[in-house]
């Protein structure tokens, strides 16, 4: 890097870097990433992008087609759909988010305890994650659902049933890295000069584990978008009138009778878009942080 | 090998152990009261006989007991009543769905093996082209796209707006044997949910032969003369077969908990569909009884794929032997 980036680097603030390493990137990401910020924006903005009210029924205009009023059309009640999958991609990643963030959190403990334990307390705990990854958690995540949805509601259930099931992986990651990281020569070099435990976790294993730690949590969120959509799509997750992406689908399904092809052609659209996006993003970070993960991050 | 199998199936016990007893923890820590399920939420059963139905079903027993017997009752098959099967016995129930299970996921299975392995040689052959990458465009969309949106798409596009296959169950309701199993019912169901395997599988074939074709000993065999349509299927292909198979037994959970999505679409009356009304209806037992089926399931197809991997790679079996 030459002097001046140094000194930008040095310099610059994180909107700043971020420029930086966009700069470095390839149209493919640069287009995703664009798309991702739009969605993200245009759902976080839901409230004042799309001005009619999202549950506003109007039975004048039921089941009505793409039209200039109503860019993806309207639903069985006559909800201007547009605003419902806006609100939906806001509803969706919001809770895809805070779902992934607690999968990553039990990973990282699991692991942790594994790798700092060691002996019998790590056999057991790597066995016990062994059984969680055999097991099929999207029919794991069902059970959770209908057994804490009546005290935690459909989201707070829907964040449980993601979390406790998408984390074997992250576990095993960490487990591993801690592990291999307490080999390296500048571990023991920081050891036998009399480093606290403390500092070795803190300067040494904790910026060694946070950026798999990280990317586990991104191509975590994909995951969840889809298992909240597909949870609500059942009928197990969110309140039927909420406009996740997931009801507004069931609504579709509901309507493909009477030819409302439109209500699941466009909130399928916008799951895809968040997909390919943070899809495209994290393989792109992950080819860059560690070409060796690729088989043991594919959740 | 027999030794191998015989172990495996010795650990297959202590994973059903295992997610019972994960399964009976959390039903303890959740508030979920049974009975207020089985009674139901209008219901104005006193509350004495809530206390009768409780204390018959045993829950004025202390939890170490509960526990014991539950797993005393599932060694013995018996898994309880099921509310949706009227309350009959949940494992009978769960043996009568079965099959329309088996056949979709089987069929499902089969379509991801050979449509990965067909269009993960093709695009490895014709590297580089349009062909290639259309089919690796197509797999990115499939790998990204949810199967109940694809399967809705599907289910419009060619059962209601074309027509040219039956929207939902297994055969013809009209028809006098209703309970078999039409393949013109299995097309849609079948093909939407082996589209996301189909694209791992594809992509992973092909990038997989990819990396063999650069290795020395396919340079060698190329150096030969041998022409590259035998190097690929002959040298190339057995190398990138051998992780296949143990992908193969990972994948068949992904299979089973996409039928509960696909099933619930095309009204295909599976296990999928059993444990969707189930949990719609909040009954426990039977999605327990789904689960633990699920976990057989899955542990037995990773042992058949584990023996197929032997069987295949003679490193592995020369070390073992």
């Amino acid at each position: 890097m030459s002097a001046a980036g140094a000194a930008l680097r040095l310099r610059g603030g994180l909107t700043q870097r971020l420029v930086e390493t966009a700069r470095r990137w390839p149209t493919y990401m640069r287009v995703a990433a664009g798309v991702l910020a739009l969605l993200v924006v245009a759902g976080l903005l839901a409230n004042v992008v799309a001005p009619l009210d999202d549950t506003a029924v109007d039975l004048d205009h039921v089941l009505e087609g793409p039209t200039a009023a109503h860019p993806m059309g309207t639903d069985e009640v006559g909800r201007d759909l547009l605003t419902r999958v806006l609100h939906g991609v806001r509803i969706s990643l919001v809770i895809a988010v805070l779902a992934s963030l607690a999968a990553v959190a039990v990973g990282a403990l699991v692991g942790v305890l594994a790798g700092t334990l060691g002996g019998r307390a790590d056999a057991v705990l790597m066995r016990m994650t062994d059984v969680f990854a055999s097991q099929n958690h999207f029919l794991f995540g069902v059970l959770l659902l209908v057994l804490f949805r009546p005290v935690l509601g459909g989201t707070g259930a829907i964040m449980l049933a993601i979390g406790f099931t998408h984390w074997p992986s992250l576990a095993r990651i960490v487990r591993g890295e801690l592990l291999s990281v307490r080999e390296r020569p500048f571990v023991l070099a920081a050891i036998g000069g009399g480093a606290s435990r403390h500092r070795l976790a803190r300067r040494h294993y904790l910026p060694h584990l946070l950026p798999a730690v990280g990317l586990a949590f991104v191509l975590t969120v994909p995951h969840a978008v889809f298992h909240e959509s597909a949870y609500s799509f059942l009928g197990l997750g969110l309140e039927p009138h909420q406009a996740s992406l997931g009801n507004i689908l069931a609504d579709g399904q509901r309507s493909l009778l009477a030819g409302g092809w439109w209500i699941a052609l466009f909130p399928g659209l916008a799951l895809l878009a968040i997909a390919m996006t943070i899809g495209t993003i994290a393989e792109y970070w992950r080819e860059h942080l560690h070409p060796r993960w690729r088989s043991e991050l594919e959740l | 090998m027999l030794k191998l199998i015989a172990r495996r199936l010795a650990v297959l016990p202590l994973v059903l152990l295992a997610v019972a007893t994960v399964t009976f923890a959390l039903t303890e820590i959740s508030p979920f009261d049974p009975v207020e399920a089985y009674v139901g939420a209008e219901s104005n059963v006193s509350t004495e006989r809530k206390a009768e139905i409780a204390r018959a079903w045993g829950f004025d027993q202390p939890l170490h007991e509960r526990f014991g017997r539950w797993i005393g009752n599932i060694a013995r098959g018996d898994m309880g009543h099921s509310i949706v099967a009227g309350g009959q016995p949940v494992g009978p129930e769960i043996v009568s769905r079965a099959s329309a299970s088996i056949a979709l996921i089987g069929g499902a299975l089969l379509l991801v093996l050979v449509g990965g392995l067909v269009f993960g040689v093709l695009a490895a052959a014709f590297r580089g082209t349009v062909f290639d990458w259309l089919v690796r465009t197509s797999c990115y969309f499939n790998t990204a796209a949810p199967s109940f949106w694809v399967g809705l798409l599907a289910l419009y596009v060619f059962s209601i707006e074309l027509g040219w296959l039956p929207a939902g169950f297994t055969s013809d309701p009209r028809s006098v044997q209703s309970a078999s199993i039409d393949f013109d019912h299995l097309i849609l169901p079948m093909v939407v949910l082996a589209l996301t395997g189909y694209a791992w599988f594809t992509l992973y074939v092909r990038n997989t032969l990819l990396e063999v074709l650069r290795e020395d000993h396919v340079q060698f065999a190329r150096a030969q003369g041998i022409g590259e349509v035998a190097v690929l299927l002959r040298y190339a292909l057995p190398n990138a077969l051998i992780p296949f198979v143990t992908l193969t037994g990972t994948h068949l959970a992904e299979l089973v908990g996409g039928a509960v999505l696909i099933e619930s679409i095309f009204g295909w009356p599976g296990l999928g569909q059993l444990a969707l009304q189930a949990a719609l209806s909040e009954d426990i037992p039977m999605i327990l009884g789904i689960t633990l089926c699920a976990s057989v399931f899955v542990v037995l197809g990773n042992l058949l794929a584990d023996v197929l991997y032997r069987v295949m790679d003679p490193r592995v079996r020369e070390a073992a032997a």
